[in-house]
């Protein structure tokens, strides 16, 4: 039990959103003026849930005037992004501009070294394939999370092969240029501007390691690492951030191929997710995480020991370069 | 030989987890994952190893911990699918003498 006469359940994650928002937008504007001495704020813009609160939460703590935002497609985005981007740079009265960041993959030579490790599990792959990286959860295997290809055929029939290690590897390496890119470009206008770049992470992606180093994981500042996913849609709703963008399934719009974050990462929806996290993060019995969340005793435990297992997995993500301690003359 | 297949899995673990270091290498029945040695991706390495090393085939539902959390289970995971397959060893070690000979170049060479 978490109090007497009190189960737990999603009420555990509910906000005083008004209070939350300005409480954010205060740490903002002190973090950019004393801490970072920098004028204003870049973000980019994915057309998800989380880019856009983070830029509605800059626009309310210095002024829409002082917060650039970036749109960044590449040929394998879905259109759907750009739209939303735009709608809420719209809304929200922002300035920006769209930096088409194909020709700089292309340059770099992303997406022909990850088809080169694709073509290594199938030889076929080329013009007209589609694929994406997708997980067996810790509900299913058992225990360990093994990725696998799954490629859509110019026959649009569908194939799912388990990967070499240094394939998988090989893919996802080839992959993070995207992001990397993406953040590249943040700092460029950053440095511009001299203003300070915002990192879009929730609490639970931050926990899991879900972020690149180096790519979306930089920042210099994280407004809402501190934030369930489910509270960062209770700040949506009270920001007014557009309907569709709060529908949107969350998506990584990083793969040829759509991808869920479920396929590609979590082993549940967020809901599910938050709960179990704030569960294990507070001790709350796996029974009542269980009832709360629909899933059985055991099924928690499994969820638990793969968030365990992500925390491990991820710890470098979270680490500066690490230096010789201070020798001792 | 089942002595064999111990002594090579444990030659792998030592070159591709250790970093060569032999004094971290657990007993045969202690849990890889819990000691941090093997995570999900190392499971694919081992997976890679199992398969290109003893030449036997691993399907995705035999990838549990009932056959790959100890060194103990992988060594009988291993000898029973040579068994199945009529034979005592697989592929011969690589020249170097290390289990993990194949891994190693291959770490070695330059991407073209």
């Amino acid at each position: 039990m978490t109090g007497i006469g009190k189960r737990f359940c999603e009420k555990a994650l509910r906000l005083n959103a008004t209070a939350e928002v300005e409480r954010i937008a205060r740490w903002l504007r002190t973090e950019l003026r004393q801490v970072l001495r920098k004028r204003g704020f870049v973000i980019g813009l994915s057309g998800g849930i989380d880019s856009s609160v983070c830029a509605a939460l800059a626009a309310r703590a210095v002024g829409p005037e002082r917060v650039f935002c970036l749109l960044m497609p590449e040929r394998e985005s879905d259109p759907e992004s750009l739209h939303l981007g735009k709608c809420l740079a719209g809304a929200l009265g922002l300035d920006g501009a769209i930096e088409d960041i194909s020709p700089t993959l292309e340059a770099m030579g992303c997406y022909e070294r990850r088809d080169a490790f694709i073509r290594q599990a199938v030889p076929d792959y080329g013009e007209g394939w589609a694929s994406k990286i997708v997980i067996n959860t810790a509900l299913t295997t058992r225990a360990y999370n093994i990725s696998s290809l799954v490629v859509r055929r110019p026959d649009r029939t569908i194939q799912k092969h388990r990967l070499a290690p240094h394939v998988y590897l090989g893919i996802v390496a080839a992959t993070n240029m995207k992001q990397r890119t993406r953040k590249q470009l943040e700092y460029y206008h950053a440095d511009r501007l001299n203003y300070a770049v915002i990192g879009t992470q929730n609490r639970l992606e931050h926990d899991q390691g879900f972020f690149v180093k180096n790519g979306d994981g930089a920042a210099d500042v994280k407004p809402i690492a501190h934030l369930y996913k489910s509270q960062v849609y209770q700040l949506a709703n009270h920001l007014g951030i557009p309907r569709r963008i709060c529908c949107r399934t969350p998506t990584t719009d990083t793969y040829s191929l759509s991808q869920t974050h479920e396929e590609f990462f979590f082993a549940l929806p967020y809901r599910e997710m938050d709960l179990c996290l704030y569960g294990l993060e507070h001790d709350i019995p796996a029974g009542e995480v269980a009832a709360a969340t629909g899933l059985s005793e055991r099924q928690v435990g499994l969820v638990w020991r793969d968030m365990v297992a992500k925390r491990k997995a991820g710890n470098y993500l979270h680490q500066p370069a690490r230096m010789i301690p201070q020798a001792g003359y | 030989m089942p002595n064999s297949v111990n002594t090579e899995i444990r030659s792998f673990i030592v070159e591709t987890f250790l970093l060569g270091d032999h004094s971290q290498l657990p007993d045969d029945d202690v849990s890889l994952t819990d000691r941090d040695i093997v995570d999900s991706a190392g499971i694919l390495e081992l997976v890679s190893f199992l398969e290109e090393h003893f030449d036997i085939p691993v399907a995705d539902p035999e990838i549990v911990p009932e056959n790959f959390d100890t060194i103990a289970r992988l060594a009988a995971f291993i000898t029973g699918k040579l068994a199945q397959q009529g034979c005592s060893r697989g592929k011969a070690p690589a020249a170097s003498g290390r289990t993990g000979g194949n891994h190693a170049a291959k770490k070695a060479s330059w991407v073209p």
